[in-house]
């Protein structure tokens, strides 16, 4: 065998390595209830949920809770099926946080009642649909 | 009054230099294939196209400038990116802050690079310039604005607010301007994001050089010939996008609350990857004119090198990462425009190259373990496969998006911890590529076989062990993986710094310029090693306090909370929150908040004293000052070590309309390590929820207590003026000194009384750092006491996490050397490329 085949078929075999991982590490998206389906079997990896902010009939963001040292709170989350979940985050409240359109929560259920959030992405409204040109101007 | 001619001015520029960069592609291609007798009229056509396209393009980014900087807000681009309290640097970040902007200064940028290959090139410039210009065409595409039907073609940055958006005001008056726009996002209000993206814009134009060479190379068939011209091309490209791709990082830890300089975010990615694969293209370039050999590999990584870019043009600005990255840019539906140019360029590239495939020479022999050929594709192997680790996590959201476009559903989603993820491979791979250099390098200057190599790498190979030993034991660093990392850094450095002094000694500084790049290589890695992954969060939270579940308490809380004015040990040092700070112009340093009364002008207060930084006083009490920025508010925070003051850190936070708290990070640096703190909350006291109220009665000269507060009422006094109140005959007007006592800070409250015939008035002092509102309830002549009505909220106070970062010098040190070694190689390679055209030859 040729030098050249055998470091081709070293090539290869990182290359597969790579795919491999990649696939197994990479998470999925998930609603509340299959993300405690997991759970129940025992399956403990982070996975994404989509949702949003649960909110009162007004519109007002409800359920967060923040901890007396202010460095973790609670919050109250509806993903895309409709299921409310409280969610515990181990960091100060983020930044216009209640203003997020969209929240996508990386974590996993730490028991049966409760989300444990280890990364939060936030989408905001959009600079340019929100601004109210006619209170920015007069 | 709206200005319409500039934005028609801008408007038919683009329009012009599409077209003339369309002529230009097609008279540059009537140049490269007519007879040479024809030559000389098509190329003075194809040179004139060329220049109209480049005046056009030009005059592009003056209206766009000019719109911003003449705060022209009825253009919706000036109304959405600047606002009037921008200083001029930063009205250049608003020029590129929208994607029109950024494709102007790529379209900027390729005009000049455009410009300097037809005064530098001969032979070369009719191939090279119908690929500018092809390209020139697509880019300028994407600021067309032209509507055919459902078809969008391009988004135009000179469009009027009004036909932008619809808001009632505009049907009312159609000439309405708004006052002022809605100012630039402040994460960008920094001075490396005035000079980051156009670095890493021109590190994208530039890659085209190297690829257009290629093309006109495989046109014309010169298939090995187009090497010499394209290589310093590729090494400034390669150059300039690492510039690009460090700024980056250090903005984004110097701006940015990530906690990082490096977060393997996809738009990170995107830059990374085509930087990887333009490095490999330039080792196996290199390769192939020492030794001709690598030169269908170097033809495939050049191509790659320049898909790749843009690759990840579309997927930052396509909205395809959507919910997967922190960055967010609009998708201004330019998808489908950036797809197609991508795909034309990949599909003509793999045509040209598939159609000449048989022709291009390469070399039959096998490479020997001892051939420098050999190492340096092993070498070029590495940078290929790190790229395509990191390349394949990062594309997630383009394969789900492709199988939802055949009706599928996937759910994949990048890793949870991307950090971990990526680490976990580019570690080593890194590892790897830093034992190849080490070796690499004596086999490029050397003849070599078994025996020689033993001899050569004997010394550094002791050298480096020692030095290695050194590090570990007084940086402790005990983990057997950053063992083996402090191992391969220094190998590289040092075997690389051997061949450095032999180059040196024998003959010129030219040669050096790959053994400084990879001694930088070698720094680098011990830099990320120490500053990652012994990084240490030393903000944990001490309070001691509970709560109601067990479980949470075992979490590690990143953390700390600062009350104001109260010591707070965070690790070796006892922090102390001070209040609240502004910058003002003219001053240097900051001025506590507690100094400045707003005069609700944008930028603007009013100097409740006389304001004096290291015994010069800048400002008179009364004087108006101006504010830089007004949004920020800089968090005093000093910092003790045994009782003795040490230094004090000034994080920032902006409170953005649009985008809520941002929050910037200070860093205290120190020769081997850094200090990073930001804040990451704050207490609003816009408008406070008081809590209920707590009556004192209290005679002058007592002291009591209000919550923790050891407060002394000193006395009242009758007052003949009171500011901002005409005081009438017969009014009576009470002031209260009280003195509130908070870990050594003594804070005046003065409440007031008024009595006017039979009615009372009370003038509140509130004090917001401490969070208390005193009024003065009644005053009993009778008893001589003075009733006191308190109301209370909490304490001003900021949560700030703290990380020690050691080491990050080296890394950014390492980051230097390596961008010098690439200016020699360029330096050496373009001599070449400049002797050979002078000859003739090309």
């Amino acid at each position: 065998m040729k030098k050249g085949h055998l470091i081709g078929l070293g090539i290869i075999a990182v290359a597969i390595v790579i795919i491999i991982t990649s696939i197994g590490d990479a998470s999925t998206y998930e609603s509340f209830q299959t993300a405690k389906a997991m759970k129940l079997r025992g399956e403990e990896k982070p996975i994404h949920v989509v949702g949003e902010l649960k909110k009162s009939m007004t519109g007002i963001v409800e359920g967060i809770e923040v901890n007396p040292d202010k460095t973790s709170f609670y919050f109250v989350m509806v993903d895309s099926d409709g299921t409310e979940q409280k969610v515990f985050y181990n960091e100060p409240v983020p930044a216009d946080f209640a203003r997020a359109e969209q929240v996508v929560v990386i974590g996993a259920y730490k028991t049966d009642e409760l989300f444990v959030a280890d990364k939060i992405l936030m989408k905001c409204p959009s600079k340019y649909q929100e601004t109210e040109v006619s209170n920015a101007g007069i | 009054m709206i200005n319409t001619f500039v934005g028609n001015l801008g408007h038919f520029s683009v329009i012009l230099a599409f077209v003339s960069a369309l002529v230009s592609a097609f008279a540059y291609y009537q140049y490269t294939t007519v007879s040479e007798l024809e030559k000389p009229n098509w190329r003075r056509f194809s040179r004139i196209s060329f220049y109209i396209h480049s005046v056009a393009s030009i005059s592009i980014a003056i209206s766009l400038f000019e719109i911003i900087y003449s705060h022209r807000f009825e253009y919706f681009y000036a109304y959405s990116h600047s606002s009037k309290a921008l200083p001029v640097h930063y009205m250049i970040s608003s020029f590129w802050e929208g994607q029109e902007g950024a494709f102007i200064l790529w379209i900027v940028w390729n005009v000049v690079l455009g410009l300097i290959l037809i005064h530098t090139n001969k032979f070369w410039e009719g191939p090279v310039m119908l690929v500018f210009a092809l390209v020139q065409a697509f880019l300028v595409s994407m600021i067309l604005g032209v509507v055919i039907g459902d078809l969008k073609i391009g988004s135009s940055p000179f469009i009027l607010l009004r036909d932008a958006v619809s808001a009632p005001v505009f049907s009312i008056n159609p000439e309405f301007v708004p006052e002022d726009g809605t100012g630039l996002n402040p994460l960008l209000q920094n001075i490396w994001m005035v000079i980051h993206p156009p670095t890493l814009f021109l590190g994208y134009a530039s890659t085209l050089v190297p690829f257009a060479f290629l093309m006109g190379g495989l046109w014309t068939k010169k298939y090995s010939e187009w090497v010499r011209p394209a290589l310093p091309w590729a090494q400034f490209s390669a150059m300039i996008l690492g510039m690009g791709i460090i700024m980056g990082a250090y903005w984004a830890y110097v701006t940015l609350n990530f906690g990082g300089y490096w977060n393997w975010d996809p738009v990170e990615n995107a830059v990374y990857v085509p930087w990887l694969i333009l490095v490999a293209a330039i080792h196996t370039m290199i390769t192939f004119k020492k030794s001709s050999t690598a030169l269908k590999s170097s033809i495939v990584l050049v191509i790659a090198s320049f898909i790749l870019v843009l690759y990840a043009t579309f997927l930052v600005r396509s909205g395809v990462l959507g919910d997967s990255s922190v960055h967010s840019f609009t998708d201004l539906g330019l998808s489908g425009q950036l797809l197609i140019y991508m795909l034309f360029f990949l599909f003509v590239a793999i045509f040209l190259a598939a159609k000449n495939w048989k022709n291009i020479p390469t070399s039959e022999k096998e490479a020997s373990v001892y051939s420098r050929e050999f190492w340096i594709f092993i070498g070029a192997t590495t940078l290929a496969l790190m790229a395509f680790q990191v390349i394949l996590p990062t594309s997630i959201p383009v394969w789900n998006a492709l199988v939802e476009s055949f009706g599928g559903i996937s759910n994949m989603a990048p890793p949870a911890d991307q950090v971990g993820f990526y680490t976990k491979f580019q570690l080593w791979f890194a590892v790897a590529l830093a034992l190849l250099t080490a070796v690499g390098q004596f086999f490029w200057w050397n003849k070599m076989d078994g025996k020689k190599l033993r001899e050569a790498l004997a010394m550094p190979y002791v050298v480096s062990v020692i030095i290695s030993a050194g590090i570990i034991v007084l940086g402790k660093v005990y983990d057997l993986s950053y063992i083996v990392v402090v191992l391969a850094g220094t190998f590289t450095i040092v075997a690389n710094a051997t061949i450095l002094f032999k180059l040196l000694k024998k003959s010129t500084f030219k040669l050096a310029g790959g053994s400084l790049a990879h001694i930088g290589l070698g720094m680098i890695l011990i830099g990320v090693m120490f500053s990652s992954g012994y990084s240490e969060i030393i903000s944990y939270n001490m309070s001691g306090l509970t709560y109601s579940n067990s479980w949470e308490d075992e979490l590690n809380k990143e953390h700390v909370l600062l009350w104001i004015n109260k010591p707070t040990q965070i690790k070796d040092y006892t922090a102390v929150y001070k209040g609240r700070q502004k910058k003002l112009e003219g001053v240097p340093g900051y001025v506590s908040v507690n100094l400045l009364e707003p005069t609700g002008n944008v930028n603007e207060a009013i100097a409740l004293d006389d304001i004096v930084v290291r015994g010069r006083t800048y400002h008179q009490k009364g004087d108006k000052v101006g504010i830089v920025l007004e949004e920020n508010d800089y968090f005093r925070i000093d910092y003790f070590k045994d009782e003795e003051f040490q230094f004090t850190l000034n994080p920032m936070s902006q409170y953005n309309v649009n985008m809520g708290l941002i929050s910037s990070p200070d860093s205290r640096r120190f020769v081997n390590k850094d200090l990073y703190t930001f804040v990451s909350a704050l207490n609003d006291f816009d408008d406070p929820e008081w809590r209920d109220d707590e009556f004192y009665e209290v005679s002058p000269g007592e002291t009591f207590f209000i919550a923790d507060f050891v407060t002394t009422f000193e006395g009242g006094e009758v007052v003949e003026e009171l500011d901002g109140m005409v005081l009438k005959e017969g009014d009576v007007a009470v002031k209260a000194n009280l003195v509130i006592q908070d870990f050594g800070v003594e804070k005046r409250l003065q409440p007031i009384f008024i009595i006017r015939g039979n009615q009372l008035g009370k003038i509140p002092a509130i004090d917001n750092e401490l969070g208390i509102k005193v009024e003065v309830e009644n005053i009993v002549p009778e008893s001589n006491k003075f009733s006191f009505k308190v109301n209370r909220y909490q304490k001003d106070y900021v949560v700030l996490k703290a990380i020690i970062k050691p080491q990050i010098n080296v890394l950014w040190a390492g980051t230097i050397i390596m961008l010098i070694g690439f200016c020699v190689a360029i330096y050496r390679r373009y001599d070449e490329f400049s002797k050979m055209r002078d000859k003739g030859l090309e």
